[in-house]
């Protein structure tokens, strides 16, 4: 069921209207089903995959959690007879349990997750490799669908095993109340992915309608919708376009296709998110925000704070620490250091947790070469930036740019040119033809003339709806730079804020592209 | 106590010789310690005063200041 479909709206109306009207204990168990009927629309065989995952999940981190008890209840009845050893290396026997069911646990989500989006790039490669070495064997690709948001749902499930493992969080007793957090609607077309101690207590204790909450949660809603029909979907056949017809569309064309791509990216994604925060907002629950203005951000590594948050802090969490601080690299960090000197070899555990991180980013985002060597793109730029930090500093004692308007201006233009020239491997069929296309910036072809302007599939009219929309975007964001947009609204008077949200629909109504004959793109972080 | 918090003092001051750490008590939350720094930081703590801090341990309230910091080392090293 796609969010921006009719269906979607006529699903959402019923469940905001009859998740208030219900008991409040009852509400849960309504989610849940609701949950159920929105992923159900979606593909029956989807829903075998999330059971996977609820099941399996729920028996292990009960399992952990049970052993975890154990040990506390063990020490405390034995806390006189133990030496300070034996307590030592019970507790070190009982970790050891826990760590293997941990990871099973993980093993059998991620192994799932493997299987259904990397066995055919598994076999592409194979085919590549037996073709190199002469080879006429050929495997044959299998016929498997990746179900919906599963991404999204394993981070999410398998950061609560690691929680529980942490003592973090409690295992819940209640498989029901688990499947509902690992299925909440909202979030399973693409996140964000939350945390069981910030989402579950709001999932499982509904709290007083209040209709302050729920209006900004429609609000959002539709700014949503604003984001994606109006800027997204009208921007998505030029981009199409210009990526599909790469022979015509070289030199600026790339250019103009990488500006395109990052306003269409943005709205697709920001729009898709605050409908997702805006239906759990029209319900009364809070979710995590993955965006806060990534485009006003003066470094990449700020980029990477402000885009995709959830999904940025999870990688942090979940796999950057662990990594980085394992006895493997601290042993890596100690023999470094000897060898190499303190000032490289402490920098050996560090980048190369950070290289792990941005593969595993890379191919998370797609199964292709394209995604890896754009996760490694940034891991290289992020790299660079940290190691020329003196050199930044020099720069600024010599000259006075720092703090300038226009010295901030140029690095938030950089930044953007930066990723965008990234992102363009998400575009072109494969690495080769990228680098190809991105070469040709630098040469003189595509030359703009009326004819490949016109194929691009947009009328001038179209243009100035999105040079429009995007003022509006831009003015927004810097007002939101003092608090929250929606806050500001409400303290007008009546007619004020009438107007503003009435204009907004109507703006959605009639520039939006939907309706009889065009049919709304799915969205583009769905498919991770 | 005040042996381990001379000696992170400068591991921090190393990393960061701009920043009164003895003040600043929001480290994480002021984005001053990023998680290089804080990988690089627990390494050193590994190496020089022997206590391994897990990825569990590493939270904001662990690392907003040296006072944190110093508690977290002192426990792990007085449970080892």
């Amino acid at each position: 069921m796609l969010f921006t479909s009719y269906s979607f709206i006529g699903f959402l109306a019923i469940v905001i209207l009859l998740y208030w009207l219900i008991p409040r204990k009852a509400r849960w168990v309504f989610l849940l089903a609701a949950s159920i009927c929105f992923y159900y629309q979606s593909g029956k065989t989807n829903l075998l995959y999330i059971l996977a995952t609820v099941v399996t999940t729920y028996i292990f981190t009960n399992l952990i959690d049970r052993n975890n008890t154990k040990e506390k209840e063990y020490i405390k009845a034995n806390k006189e007879s133990l030496s300070k050893e034996e307590r030592k290396a019970y507790k070190e026997k009982q970790k050891s349990k826990r760590q293997k069911l941990l990871v099973a646990s993980i093993l059998i989500n991620i192994g799932m997750l493997a299987v259904v989006k990397y066995t055919n790039f598994t076999i592409n490669n194979i085919n590549s490799v037996m073709r190199f070495f002469g080879s006429g064997a050929h495997l044959s690709f299998i016929d498997i669908v990746v179900p919906m948001g599963i991404s999204y749902y394993i981070f999410q499930t398998v950061g609560y095993s690691i929680d529980v493992y942490r003592g973090k969080s409690s295992a819940t007793k209640n498989i029901f109340k688990f499947a509902l957090f690992a299925s909440f609607f909202p979030q399973l077309v693409q996140g964000p992915i939350s945390r069981y101690d910030d989402l579950a207590p709001q999932l499982y204790e509904s709290r007083k309608f209040d209709w302050k909450v729920t209006s900004f949660g429609l609000q959002r809603i539709l700014w949503g919708f604003f984001k994606k029909l109006v800027v997204a979907d009208r921007l998505l056949t030029a981009v199409q376009t210009i990526i599909s017809k790469n022979d015509v569309y070289s030199g600026i064309y790339v250019l103009i296709g990488m500006l395109f791509y990052a306003i269409e990216l943005y709205c697709d994604f920001t729009g898709g998110i605050d409908i997702t925060i805006g239906t759990a907002e029209a319900l009364g629950i809070n979710l995590k925000e993955n965006f806060i203005r990534p485009y006003f951000s003066k470094t990449l590594k700020e980029f990477w704070n402000r885009w995709h948050i959830t999904m940025g802090t999870w990688f942090t969490d979940y796999i950057f620490y662990p990594l980085s601080v394992s006895k493997f690299m601290l042993n890596l960090s100690r023999s470094s250091r000897q060898k190499l000197g303190d000032k490289i070899g402490k920098r050996v555990p560090v980048y190369t947790a950070t290289i792990i991180v941005w593969f595993t980013t890379g191919i998370w985002h797609g199964s292709s070469w394209n995604f890896i060597v754009w996760g490694l793109g940034n891991c290289v730029v992020l790299l660079i930036s940290q190691e020329l930090e003196p050199f930044y500093k020099w720069f600024h004692s010599k000259t006075k740019v720092q703090g300038t308007r226009i010295w901030d201006a140029f690095r938030v233009c950089r930044t953007l040119l930066i990723v965008s020239t990234l992102r363009l491997l998400d575009c072109y069929r494969n690495v080769p033809l990228t680098f190809r296309m991105f070469a040709s910036i630098f040469k003189n072809s595509g030359e703009i003339t009326a004819k490949n302007w016109g194929a691009l599939g947009l009328t001038n009219f179209d243009y100035g709806v999105i040079i429009v929309a995007v003022i509006i975007i831009f003015v927004v964001s810097l007002i939101q730079r003092s608090g929250s947009v929606r806050e500001k609204i409400y303290k007008l008077p009546y007619w004020g804020k009438f107007c503003i949200w009435f204009g907004l629909f109507l703006i959605v109504l009639i520039f939006g592209q939907y309706g009889i004959g065009f049919s709304a793109s799915q969205f583009i972080y769905n498919q991770f | 106590m005040d042996a381990i918090k001379d000696t992170l003092l400068n591991m921090l001051s190393d990393l960061h010789p701009d920043v009164d750490f003895e003040s600043e008590t929001n480290l994480i939350d002021n984005k001053i310690l990023d998680s290089f720094d804080i990988v690089s930081l627990i390494a050193d703590i590994n190496d020089e005063l022997d206590v391994a801090i897990t990825a569990d341990k590493i939270v904001p309230e662990n690392f907003n200041s040296l006072e944190a910091l110093t508690k977290l080392v002192f426990e792990l090293s007085d449970e080892d």
